[in-house]
């Protein structure tokens, strides 16, 4: 099978984007992704979106982000998957390139949450879970989360403050990234004193829910430029999963089935080991789902996955390092856009170009996108060539 | 008001009604028409107990709009005798703390109301302690 590259990446800062609409940021990052990419012509564009029918009464973002950025007339459709939506998109993306279909593809997450606050969103959230028998309950997302944080707790006696690390490492890592929305490194005493969203989660253990866009060009290895003076990143993995929506639909809730499957079958259609991976881009809008996902990808035992994060293992110099220019807690949680960002800063890693982050020697990256609970996870290896 | 939505889904909502796998006998809660256990079809009625315990609980503070109005209030995962899980709010704890594994049993309560001016109120099944002594008696 023909490589497909990664040619070019693009991408807004996250934040409060008050003055620009879905198709503001969709245009930025999109154009930025095509100048990086050497100016290679699309024929297909795949958008990764969450909410924006419930939070911005918009569907029909393929057209409407098409049309927008000038590229009237292309192939465009929105993919969505709860906060996997991003990575959904990427996949599609490949799986078109790959087929040989398409020449070249355009990928764009965005999101644009500002437009509604407190309850709406709340509410909109709220619906990636099971609306018939979860969100009826009045169960959010953070609950969610909070319940399986409670059960873990409870099975692997940590302690109050277990999930600190997590929230550390993001924070201290988005320091040097200038598209994250917290550049300030957080202290153990922050963490502690944080404010209780959801008994026992609290604010530092979920990620903020902001606007923002990332953008990628992908094509064959054969059809770039001879003049192009880029560092070809592969697509040498991709693979997705699903489970049930509610948690009390799974046997056993503290495994995400998802995470394991899509990331062993990436793994094996790399043709690498776990040990070969450099740094693991996980999707951390919780930081119990961080926990649970270094477990499921096999990075440590069942019910040890936030000692990784007390130890120092997933840190810019540990074992495994993890969101490694902020993740979502500290760059934050741009929705459908999570999944591309992911993509966008392993690509910014695997072509030496992370700066004060740089993970040095970095060949493959793992890149996990997460919809719901894991009820969606969407995997991708890439690697450095040449 | 979906009222379409909250008829269609009232045996559950009032009666806890969910289904028996006729191939493997396994319990099915909320009802999903195929067994997650054998595969099979499995549409053959089962009222559950309402009894059961609590596998892991929070307090929503931050609540999705047509909920905000009872916020605080605590959701959990409830663990059936018969075997399934479900997701309802716990109700009537007075002073009592909540714990993982503590025994609680079905009631129905206003789950919450529609925002339209006729004023109609969804009900359904929430969860309230099982009084230790009045067990023993």
């Amino acid at each position: 099978m023909t490589d497909v590259i990664i040619a070019g990446i693009g991408q807004t800062p996250v934040g409060e984007h008050w003055e620009l609409g879905i198709r503001n940021l969709a245009t930025a990052a999109i154009r930025d992704a095509l100048q990086n990419s050497g100016g290679l012509k699309p024929q297909a564009l795949f958008v990764g979106n969450m909410l924006a029918p419930n939070l911005s009464n918009q569907a029909h973002l393929g057209a409407l982000i098409a049309e927008y950025t000038g590229l009237t007339g292309i192939e465009a459709i929105t993919l969505e998957a709860a906060g996997a939506s991003g990575g959904a998109a990427l996949r599609q993306g490949y799986l078109a390139v790959s087929s040989g279909m398409v020449d070249v593809a355009l990928v764009v997450g965005v999101e644009k949450f500002t437009d509604k606050i407190g309850a709406d969103v709340e509410e909109a959230t709220a619906t990636e879970n099971d609306s018939d028998f979860e969100s009826i309950h009045g169960m959010t997302i953070g609950a969610q989360a909070a319940l399986l944080m409670k059960r873990y707790m409870h099975e692997n006696n940590v302690p109050e403050n277990g999930f600190a690390g997590f929230a550390l490492n993001a924070h201290a890592n988005s320091v040097a990234n200038p598209n994250a929305a917290f550049r300030k490194a957080i202290k153990a005493e922050m963490y502690a004193k944080s404010e209780m969203v959801s008994d026992p989660l609290k604010i530092f253990d979920m990620a903020p829910h902001l606007d923002g866009a990332a953008a990628l060009v992908l094509t064959r290895r054969e059809l770039i430029p001879s003049d192009w003076q880029g560092q070809p990143v592969k697509i040498a993995g991709s693979a997705a999963s699903t489970d049930t929506l509610a948690l009390h639909d799974r046997k056993d809730m503290l495994r995400f089935d998802t995470a394991q499957i899509s990331a062993s079958k990436a793994m094996k259609q790399a043709g690498i080991e776990l040990n070969q991976i450099n740094f693991f881009e996980y999707h951390d809008i919780f930081n119990i789902y961080a926990a649970l996902q270094l477990e499921a990808v096999g990075f440590a035992p069942r019910g040890q996955g936030w000692k990784l994060a007390e130890d120092g293992s997933i840190g810019l110099k540990g074992r495994i390092p993890c969101a490694t220019l902020g993740g979502m807690k500290a760059r934050g949680f741009a929705g459908g856009a999570a999944g591309v960002y992911q993509a966008v800063e392993a690509v910014t890693q695997l072509r030496g170009q992370a700066g004060a982050n740089q993970i040095a020697g970095a060949q493959f990256g793992l890149i996990q996108s997460l919809g719901g609970a894991a009820s969606t996870a969407v995997s991708h290896i890439l690697q450095k060539l040449g | 008001m979906e009222i379409p939505r909250h008829w269609r889904l009232k045996k559950q909502r009032y009666g806890l009604v969910g289904e028996v796998c006729p191939h493997c006998n396994h319990k099915i809660f909320p009802p999903r028409d195929v067994c997650p256990n054998c595969g099979d079809e499995a549409k053959e009625q089962f009222a559950f107990s309402g009894k059961g315990e609590v596998y892991s609980y929070t307090t929503v503070y931050e609540a999705p709009a047509g909920f905000d109005a009872n916020a605080p209030y605590t959701v959990a995962i409830v663990k059936l005798e018969e075997g399934p899980m479900l997701t309802a709010q716990l109700t009537d704890m007075g002073e009592q703390p909540i714990q993982i594994g503590m025994s609680v049993e079905m009631v129905t309560r206003k789950m919450r109301n529609d925002g339209d001016e006729r004023g109609v109120i969804v009900y359904g099944y929430k969860f309230r302690p099982v009084a230790q002594n009045a067990i023993a008696g």
